[in-house]
């Protein structure tokens, strides 16, 4: 059953009662709150999304609520709990839904040791799927949610999950978090893209979230062998520039990158060194998301891939 | 009691028990372990009992062993690079709680999860040991000029050190009560038992007695009680451990808990141990060691000892947690000094530690 085949009541009751179970990809997640515009949000975002088991195992019990008091008079906040513990410090009620997300970006990187976890998007197509690593404002979320809609099934925009046992990316096909500019750009680029209510004045600008095309919703359970790993960096002006990058130095940004590299220690080295291996490896520039979707459909699997 | 009847206590009295727990188990079990800081501790378990966990839960008890076990070897890497900075100095360094597992290969150390480094010195060489950490790469963070007097003036320990290139923590203490805490210790008498440790001839840790009654006297008189569980199973290990080791184990315990006046202390150890985790203990002197009001305690200890998750509290259990904190300040230090630096930290704290980071640059 799909969360869209819910009434919204019932997902009213759930998400203020026990809460409202969710599948995404291989994780449950119990999500509970009571504020409407996380309701709607919820609603919007994760409509194509399917329900977990009632009594089955939840990887993560999150809450986002109102700390109540005097201050929710004035200026109303929000919070973010998970199991009962609070991360971080409280936003204005306005953050909410984007809180949330940010939340179980979180939960996923500091909890799940049966994966490299790695700051980076991952899009797959014709069964090889890209990592797209890179520091905040380089341009992944965006070119992530460009490619998306031109045929690359999204893994995930924000966490590239090798799982330890396989060597395989796991999919979440959560929402793609979009800031400031990008919104409008993905707007103009995909007129028929859902986009939720934009978060104005964060700590990272201005937040809004592009919904996961069905498709890669509905694949959320396939996983996908690793095949290239692309650094882009948006650069103004700049004709695409796709350049080999050496394993070596590929490596140590990867690392770099990594959440879990050092806490998994030998482990974290064996699974890391396995990816690269079966990569190819770039640096990609580029200025126009037309010009990167034309690259990266001539990507060719790697020829010599160990699989 | 709220703690005894908690899933994760149940587990940890019989861990047989891992080997049958439902899905709908795990979902509590998960949450409540992650919160007592014990998830790498149920996966030692399990092995141990020669379970094996499927399924996601088994994901999650198989990561967390990893991560432990990595922090254990990076424990033994922080601790060589201490010896090496002590090394041809005349200072006696004991490595305390965690560290001191570790290091003495005590079952309490399997699947625990460290947050820094904990050591001792005697007062005498405080300055001069601060300044072989600072020298070997472990400098002071940002701390307001508040900070500092709080902690060198009055706590029994400098403010924490970090270094420039690992990021690791230590704790340096010269002794193991604040300096305006109601109980009074004489650290030098630890100093005088410490076991040196094999391979690092500077380093010491606690004999069995002292290493037990400090970290009782860590978790009873502290006022945070995040992983308190994990400190009472620490607590039973030890108490379980010591006594098959040598013989006249408890006389001998009981005997320093007068001496280094922490009969309190134990007392609240021997009789939690035994009441959450049936831990053996034989009758003897410390039962006449209790509070006056031995039931409210219970009532405290008994929500506060708990994981601290919605499945294992009640009504209560904020009110007693947030009571044991104001006892943590009430033992440490006296009201004259407690009540202004409450106002402190309350009223002022963020503020000045906003305008330390401006002036630091940072």
């Amino acid at each position: 059953m799909l969360l869209s085949q819910l009434t919204p009541a019932d997902l009213h009751d759930r998400l203020r009662e026990g809460g409202l179970r969710l599948r995404m990809g291989e994780f449950t997640v119990n999500l509970r709150t009571g504020l409407p515009s996380v309701m709607d949000g919820i609603s919007l975002m994760y409509g194509n999304f399917p329900l977990g088991e009632e009594n089955g195992f939840a990887d993560f019990h999150v809450t986002v609520a109102s700390p109540g008091g005097l201050r929710r008079w004035l200026r109303p906040q929000v919070l973010f709990s998970h199991d009962g513990h609070i991360p971080f410090k409280p936003l204005p009620v306005q953050h909410g839904y984007a809180l949330l997300e940010w939340g179980l970006n979180w939960c996923i990187s500091s909890h799940c040791h049966q994966y490299l976890t790695i700051h980076a998007g991952v899009i797959e197509r014709n069964g090889h799927a890209a990592i797209l690593p890179a520091p905040p404002g380089s341009g992944k979320s965006t070119l992530c949610a460009a490619l998306v809609q031109r045929g690359w099934r999204l893994l995930s925009d924000e966490l590239a999950l090798v799982s330890r046992r396989s060597g395989l990316l796991m999919p979440i096909a959560r929402p793609v978090n979009l800031k400031n500019q990008s919104i409008d750009i993905i707007r103009a680029f995909e007129p028929g893209a859902v986009i939720g209510e934009p978060a104005t004045e964060t700590s990272k600008g201005t937040v809004a979230h592009l919904r996961a095309p069905d498709n890669s919703v509905r694949r959320a359970h396939e996983p996908a062998p690793p095949a290239w790993v692309i650094f882009p960096r948006y650069e103004a002006g700049a004709s695409p520039r796709l350049v080999t990058m050496p394993k070596g130095e590929a490596f140590m940004q990867l690392a770099d990158s990594a959440f879990n590299y050092s806490a998994l220690g030998e482990e974290g080295f064996r699974v890391l060194a396995d990816t690269i291996d079966r990569c190819e490896c770039f640096s990609f520039a580029y200025s126009r998301l037309d010009d990167a979707v034309e690259t990266f459909s001539r990507l060719a699997p790697p020829t010599s891939a160990a699989s | 009691m709220l703690a005894r009847d908690s899933l994760l206590a149940g587990i940890l009295r019989n861990p047989q028990k891992l080997g049958g727990l439902s899905l709908s188990q795990w979902d509590i079990l998960i949450p409540q372990a992650r919160r007592a800081g014990l998830v790498a501790r149920l996966a030692w378990l399990a092995e141990a009992q020669g379970l094996s966990v499927s399924g996601r839960p088994g994901e999650y008890l198989e990561g967390a062993r990893i991560v432990a076990n990595r922090q254990n070897q990076a424990v033994r890497f922080e601790v060589d690079r201490i010896q090496a900075a002590f090394e041809g100095s005349d200072i006696p360094v004991v490595l305390l709680k965690g560290a001191a597992y570790v290091m003495s290969e005590l079952p309490c150390s399997l699947g625990r999860t460290f947050s820094d480094i904990d050591l001792l010195v005697p007062a005498a060489h405080l300055a001069t040991a601060e300044k072989i950490l600072n020298f070997h790469g472990w400098a002071g963070g940002h701390h307001t000029p508040y900070d500092h007097r709080y902690y060198r003036k009055w706590m029994h320990e400098i403010p924490p050190l970090q270094h420039i290139r690992r990021m690791t923590v230590i704790d340096l203490h010269h002794a193991i009560l604040p300096l305006t805490a109601r109980i009074k210790s004489q650290p030098e008498l630890l100093f005088a038992k410490a076991i040196a440790l094999d391979g690092y001839p500077n380093l010491y840790v606690l004999a069995p007695t002292d290493m037990l009654l400090h970290s009782a006297t860590h978790l009873f008189t502290e006022g945070e009680y995040n992983h308190s569980l994990r400190d009472l199973a620490d607590l039973d290990a030890l108490l379980r451990l010591f006594p098959a080791r040598e013989s006249g184990f408890w006389a001998e315990l009981e005997e320093r808990a007068a001496e280094l006046n922490l009969t309190r202390p134990l007392y609240y150890a021997l009789r939690y141990c035994n009441a959450i985790l049936d831990t053996p203990v034989p009758a003897g002197p410390w039962k006449t060691w209790g509070p006056a009001l031995p039931a409210f305690m219970d009532a405290m200890f008994g929500r506060a000892l708990a994981p601290q998750h919605a499945s294992c509290a009640d009504t209560w259990s904020e009110m007693g947690r947030w009571l044991l904190y104001v006892r943590g300040h009430w033992l440490r230090m006296p009201l004259h000094l407690l009540i202004p630096h409450l106002f402190y930290k309350a009223f002022l704290a963020e503020r000045n530690e906003e305008a330390s980071k401006k002036e630091n640059g940072a």
